[in-house]
């Protein structure tokens, strides 16, 4: 009876939260806005040579996800924070660590997946081959989450503070390092032609590691950010 | 464990203390609250009452001594005395942007599922009628109705309420005070604070005035 609840509580989380998305659309759009500004700016700054553009076009799509990830991530715990239902998620009967988690999974399909959805159209944008466009999708479903699962532990340890969001950029950012590296490269790697199973795996087990401790991490950040 | 009516659970403070910015707010404080009483937390403002509610959740951590439900620790107890609780903060703990029915099933959720109905549950606190209105349309009264109406959807024994009657009119405050004298009259346990008089007649109540 209480695995059944814990499960309820689970799925209705998730589903509060994409019902409050849905009544505030515009912070749901605005992370994929600047996704796409920042990459559509691009080939207009540095002129519209293809080569050029194959050889950033990677490393761009990627930079820009990152920052739109982190644009979005204070959304998180803010306004749970401030109107005290962060208070209640912590005295709940439930394990804090899965609602921790429900929230990351919530957070992920209102700013992770539309991302998601809309790179290959910016990969041909950017000129990238159909192997290079192919890779990158699996690079952003594998990687996303990660940004998201990360970053919450970076928000929940500032939410408290009143202007949390310089800190949280240099707590999350350093940490995003290794995934920008990995993905960038493999794309590249398979626009050359050659095989990407070593970074992907590398890539997912970043994802694997993320999705185990993160939620352990997030919730006794919480713990601390409101005591 | 003691022995009082059909339901043996207890609360025990033990030799508190709690420190604020260098400012010892309470220091050996002690109570113990069973079935059916009540705990009233009196004192000016910044006298630690919130402090000390906090501190009853497991929210904060006291600097010495420690809170017991039914003997044992609940920093150690955690889910196992959170089945028990239910809070009702200085912050509401309700999402404006849904309407009660949303938010009584989010409430209902995270803790241990109570047999009333929302509808029912909305009607004791005189909210029957905005079931699908968003809750930022409500007045400030009601939605600190609302934010009570948690209570009831939940089978929690101890309510802990900082400041319950903010906002509430004349009306309001009878309707819940109906409500605490209820719940302690059903055995359920109360630790509130309040700047209004607190007018629970058929209940035990501890008082403990913290600027003393």
């Amino acid at each position: 009876m209480n695995r059944h609840s814990l499960t309820r509580a689970f799925s209705l989380l998730i589903r509060r939260d994409l019902i409050l998305a849905m009544r505030h659309r515009a912070e749901m759009v605005n992370p994929l806005l600047f996704f796409i500004l920042v990459t559509s700016l691009f080939p207009l700054g540095i002129g519209a040579n293809p080569n050029l553009l194959q050889a950033v076009g990677p490393g761009v799509i990627w930079v820009a996800a990152l920052l739109a990830a982190l644009l979005s991530l204070d959304g998180v715990f803010r306004s749970d924070f401030e109107d005290g239902t962060l208070e209640q998620y912590l005295l709940s009967s439930h394990p804090v660590s899965l609602l921790v988690l429900a929230k990351v999974l919530a957070h992920w399909l209102i700013t992770g997946l539309p991302l998601l959805l809309i790179s290959p159209l910016l990969g041909v944008f950017l000129g990238l081959p159909p192997a290079g466009i192919r890779i990158l999708f699996i690079t952003l479903l594998l990687g996303t989450p990660v940004l998201s699962l990360i970053g919450a532990v970076g928000v929940a340890l500032t939410v408290g503070l009143r202007k949390g969001g310089m800190i949280l950029s240099l707590l999350v950012l350093p940490l995003y390092i290794p995934l920008l590296i990995f993905a960038s490269s493999a794309v590249d790697t398979a626009a050359a032609g050659l095989s990407v199973t070593a970074h992907l795996s590398l890539i997912a087990a970043l994802l694997v590691l993320a999705l185990s401790l993160s939620p352990f991490a997030t919730a006794a950040a919480l713990r601390i950010s409101l005591s | 464990m003691s022995n009082t009516g059909t339901n043996p659970f207890f609360l025990e403070a033990r030799e508190l203390e709690c420190i604020r910015d260098d400012r010892t707010l309470f220091r050996n404080l002690e109570f113990r609250l069973e079935a059916g009483q009540a705990l009233l937390l009196e004192g000016r403002n910044g006298s630690g009452k919130t402090s000390l509610l906090r501190i009853l959740c497991g929210i904060r951590l006291p600097d010495s001594g420690m809170i017991a439900w039914c003997g044992a620790d609940i920093q150690r107890l955690g889910a196992d005395y959170y089945q028990h609780t239910a809070y009702v903060g200085h912050r509401d703990g309700i999402k404006l942007d849904l309407t009660p029915m949303e938010n009584l099933a989010m409430a209902r959720a995270l803790g241990r599922p109570s047999e009333m109905t929302f509808e029912a549950a909305l009607a004791r606190v005189d909210l029957f009628g905005f079931e699908d209105v968003l809750t930022r349309n409500l007045s400030a009264g009601q939605q600190r109705r609302l934010a009570l109406a948690r209570l009831l959807v939940t089978d929690a024994t101890l309510w802990i309420l900082d400041e319950p009657f903010t906002s509430l009119d004349v009306h309001g405050i009878r309707v819940i005070e109906e409500l605490l004298e209820a719940h302690t009259l059903r055995g359920g346990m109360l630790a509130v604070t309040s700047h209004h008089a607190v007018n629970l007649h058929r209940t035990t109540v501890h008082r403990i005035n913290l600027s003393a």
